[in-house]
């Protein structure tokens, strides 16, 4: 047996501010406790019943008192919704520049896919101080990955994307558990989060097995599956060229326009038909089923690295050029 | 118009218990106070199910390793623990036992609207019920009470669809007696019981009614498509035939929240009637309470979203579902504010549904602040899905609704039996209640903001002191519940005579005889006071 703490450790960048509101919110837990039980018990003393015949006078209520025991709660809870809300919306999107890991659940297991390929399992190594967007699914039920020393916590789906981030702020390994009941052995569904200095994070990816990159896996997949022969680079095929579609604006043939973002690209290999780009046919096979959630990660990012935009992607041939 | 005091009589009067004798009178009866009693025997057999269940679960968690059954056991646990304290304990347990037994006699009416469904509702409890057991010992089932899909529609291959059945047919009782309970309060009162001179009972029983009538039709649904899609696979639910994993938590808990304030609302009631009574006042700002009753029942209809906070619903949607989540905190705080100062210049005393009265204020008031932490956005990211959840419910169900559950069946056990019961082992057993319920879950508020979650059927060693401790306050708890069953069997037999009012409460219930006769009242009362016209006793008891 280990003696117990009180607090779990604050590792990440926005632990100390949501433990702030916690206490915040503790402390007007605690007065409030204190005022309703002490003045209880003060009644009960002061007010005991002395002989079995009193009959104490009626008290109606009172208008005054009403408002203000209607106001003054309105007020607290107004400003703990208004501190938590802009915690919360302050936290909801990462910083720019936040680099990018995959990760998919699985009964009852944690797979997390680098950029460069490194894979690893139950076990997620991020360098100390720089934003991480983890962007997630799951094979097959709901799962939630949850970081106590971190304070984040999100869902992890079936059929779509999650995502959340976080900024490592103390080196050590942190427990990391499935939050959302996901069948036998749920409770084994923990892994560890490995926050490392920088270069060792470096040195930790080049080191192990050497597999390829996730973006060189996606264009391996993306010749394997055919999708090169109608995707055509330079707009002639009968397939919208994916050169600068990422993150830019789609016009569809219903008139709508979208961002092109990870669950579009997603949505459009497993279910081609749903959202069509404008001047095209309906003419794509599905491939679900065909392609693992692993798979179809490395195909979108591969289809990011063609650019988020026109300009990107020339200025990322140039760069590649000059190399 | 008031009944004298009986004197003890070695031949009982002639009431609703000794009328008639053997099975058929008791299994076809159509009075509303056998059938209480009926159900009052249902539940407690059920709760002592959910109860063991709780308890295995609790031994089990002492090791961090898990001390006594597979993890695959232990998720069956908690999910009948869940599915049995909640559908066919907590949901029913005041307004079918002490709902049934009082509103008609609080009225001053002879029977409810329709006593033939409200025999029917006991029925289809009854089958919900035996449905639910069967699947137990067939299997058991392990998705947790909340069915969250696709793991029950695709994943799991225990009983889900016996289950959910059950709780499905049960649903119609709720719906039945909801219905029941509106008719008989819009139409049945006695002459001059005007709405605003109805005990604040009827007003929490009323809101509740509502909910059971509107909520509960979502849930039948909810489980009946859940239960198409784990035995035909249509795909409603499960992504990879085309559904929508979070729809089912949508619909779900547009019903299990406002489920939360069927158990709540009548607890409340419970909890007006025994201040009112042991502090001899009206309560403080009657009106206030009672519509905000009717405020809670509204605003926990629009809060369904805040359980769902971390599943990446938008930003702007959790939002407004925190905001919403706050605004039904506030009826709360007022009711706890009026309870107090009714106790200001009163003349207190101490009997045991007091001590459960207080006790219920005191946790309600725990239980309902540990909401905030969850109502907030921010923090919920981090205690959603831990052992804070975990505990913050229990001090809302365990805390709020069955201590006013014992609260009122310690009010209204000398007019529901004719007996008392001895006021030391109550007494007792309500401190002992107390101190295990809180030795069992405040170290689980600790376990949550450490990070343990819920659901767990083994977990890191670092957690297990709290887990001690824990389990420790579970087997008080758990002692503490049977002393009043011992106790209040006894008293069928042994008590002493109560007599019409031995609290000297107010409350047409307590101007008939005691246990009351089969017709509740020779002669239909006429109201001219106010609710708890405490004060005026002097008057008409001397004048």
């Amino acid at each position: 047996m280990q003696g117990i703490s009180f607090q779990p450790e604050q590792a990440s960048s926005i632990a100390r501010s949501v433990d702030h509101l916690y206490f915040f919110i503790t402390a007007v837990t605690l007065f409030f406790t204190i005022v309703i039980f002490s003045t209880i018990f003060y009644f009960m003393l002061k007010y005991r019943r002395r002989s079995p015949d009193e009959r104490p006078k009626a008290i109606e209520g009172s208008l005054p008192l009403e408002v203000l025991w209607t106001a003054i709660p309105t007020l607290i809870v107004a400003a703990i919704f208004v501190w938590g809300s802009s915690l919360y919306f302050q936290n909801s999107e990462p910083p720019p520049g936040a680099m990018e890991i995959f990760v998919t659940g699985k009964q009852f297991m944690w797979k997390a896919e680098h950029p460069e390929g490194q894979r690893e399992i139950n076990e997620l190594h991020v360098p100390l101080g720089r934003p991480v967007k983890l962007t997630m699914t799951s094979e097959d039920v709901i799962h939630d990955f949850f970081v106590p020393a971190f304070r984040v916590k999100k869902d992890v789906l079936p059929g779509r994307y999650t995502s959340m981030w976080f900024e490592p702020t103390k080196l050590g390994t942190f427990h990391l558990f499935c939050a959302q009941y996901c069948g036998a052995f749920h409770a084994g569904m923990i892994g560890s989060v490995i926050v490392v200095e920088p270069d060792e994070y470096e040195r930790w990816l080049m080191g192990g097995v050497q597999g390829e990159t996730m973006e060189a896996a996606g264009e391996r997949l993306f010749r394997e599956n055919g999708c090169i022969t109608c995707h055509l680079s330079d707009g002639t095929g009968p397939a919208p060229s994916l050169l600068g579609v990422y993150g830019n604006t789609v016009h569809l043939t219903n008139g709508q326009t979208l961002m092109a973002d990870d669950a579009y690209i997603r949505e459009s290999i497993l279910s081609p038909a749903a959202k069509v780009v404008n001047g095209y046919k309906p003419v794509m096979p599905s491939f679900q089923g065909q392609l693992s959630e692993e798979q179809i990660v490395n195909l979108v990012a591969y289809i990011r690295s063609l650019g988020h935009s026109l300009d990107n992607a020339k200025g990322k041939q140039q760069e590649e050029g000059k190399k | 118009m008031s009944t004298a005091t009986l004197e003890p009589r070695v031949q009982a009067p002639r009431n609703y218990l000794n009328a008639d004798y053997g099975w058929k009178s008791w299994l076809f009866t159509l009075d509303h106070k056998r059938i209480a009693l009926l159900y009052m025997v249902s539940i407690t057999f059920f709760f002592m199910i959910g109860g063991f269940f709780a308890v295995l679960m609790r031994i089990h968690l002492i090791e961090p390793q898990g001390a006594l059954v597979q993890p695959e056991t232990y998720n069956k646990l908690f999910t009948l623990h869940g599915v049995i304290m909640i559908f066919f304990f907590l949901v029913p347990s005041i307004p079918t036992v002490l709902g049934n037994f009082l509103i008609p006699l609080m009225i001053g009416a002879r029977d409810l609207a329709f006593p033939k469904l409200n025999l029917l509702s006991w029925y289809i409890y009854v089958i919900g019920g035996l449905f639910t057991l069967y699947s137990a010992i067939a299997g058991g089932v392990d998705t947790g009470w909340t069915f969250y899909t696709p793991y029950s529609s695709t994943y799991s291959n225990t009983q889900v669809t016996a289950v959910v059945v059950g709780v499905f047919i049960n649903g119609f009782s709720s719906i039945l007696t909801g219905l029941n309970f509106i008719v008989t309060i819009h139409k049945m009162r006695a002459p001059g019981l005007t709405w605003f001179r109805m005990p604040l009972f009827l007003w929490a029983l009323y809101a509740t009614s509502i909910i059971m009538t509107l909520g509960t039709p979502v849930l039948a649904i909810s489980l009946f498509l859940l239960a198409l899609e784990h035995l035909f696979h249509v795909g409603i639910f499960s992504p990879a035939l085309g559904g929508d994993p979070l729809l089912f938590q949508h619909l779900f808990w547009f019903y299990s929240h406002p489920t939360v304030y069927i158990m709540i609302l009548p607890a409340m009631g419970v909890v007006s009637e025994i201040i009112a009574c042991f502090a001899r006042k009206r309560i403080f700002g009657y009106k206030i309470v009672g519509f905000s009753s009717v405020a809670i029942a509204v605003l926990g209809f629009l809060v369904w979203g805040h359980h769902m906070f971390v599943t990446g619903q938008s930003v702007y949607a959790g939002l407004i579902f925190s905001f919403l989540s706050f605004l039904v905190a506030i009826p709360s705080a007022i009711k706890v504010f009026n309870w107090t100062s009714t106790l200001y210049k009163g003349s207190i005393s101490y009997e045991a549904p007091m001590l459960y009265a207080l006790g219920f204020i005191g946790l309600f008031t725990m239980g309902g602040l540990t909401g905030m932490f969850l109502a907030s956005l921010a923090t919920d990211v981090h205690l959603n899905g831990t052992y804070f959840i975990v505990a913050h419910f229990h001090y809302i169900m365990v805390g709020g609704a069955v201590m006013g559950y014992l609260g009122g069946i310690h009010f209204w056990w000398p007019k529901i039996s004719g007996r008392k019961y001895p006021q030391g082992w109550a007494a007792l057993a309500a401190a002992i209640i107390f101190i295990g319920f809180n030795l069992t879950f405040f170290p689980q508020f600790i376990l949550g903001y450490l990070g343990m979650p819920r659901r767990y059927a083994f977990y890191p060693a670092e957690f297990q002191v709290l887990n001690v401790m824990s389990s420790a306050g579970a087997s008080i708890l758990g002692v503490g519940y049977l002393i009043p069953l011992i106790y209040f069997i006894w008293s069928m037999r042994y008590g002493p005579v109560a007599g019409a009012n031995p609290w000297g409460a107010k409350g047409l219930e307590w101007q008939t005889s005691s246990p009351p006769p089969p017709e509740n009242f020779t002669q239909i009362p006429v109201v001219t006071e106010e609710a708890y016209a405490y004060a005026a006793e002097e008057k008409t008891s001397r004048g």
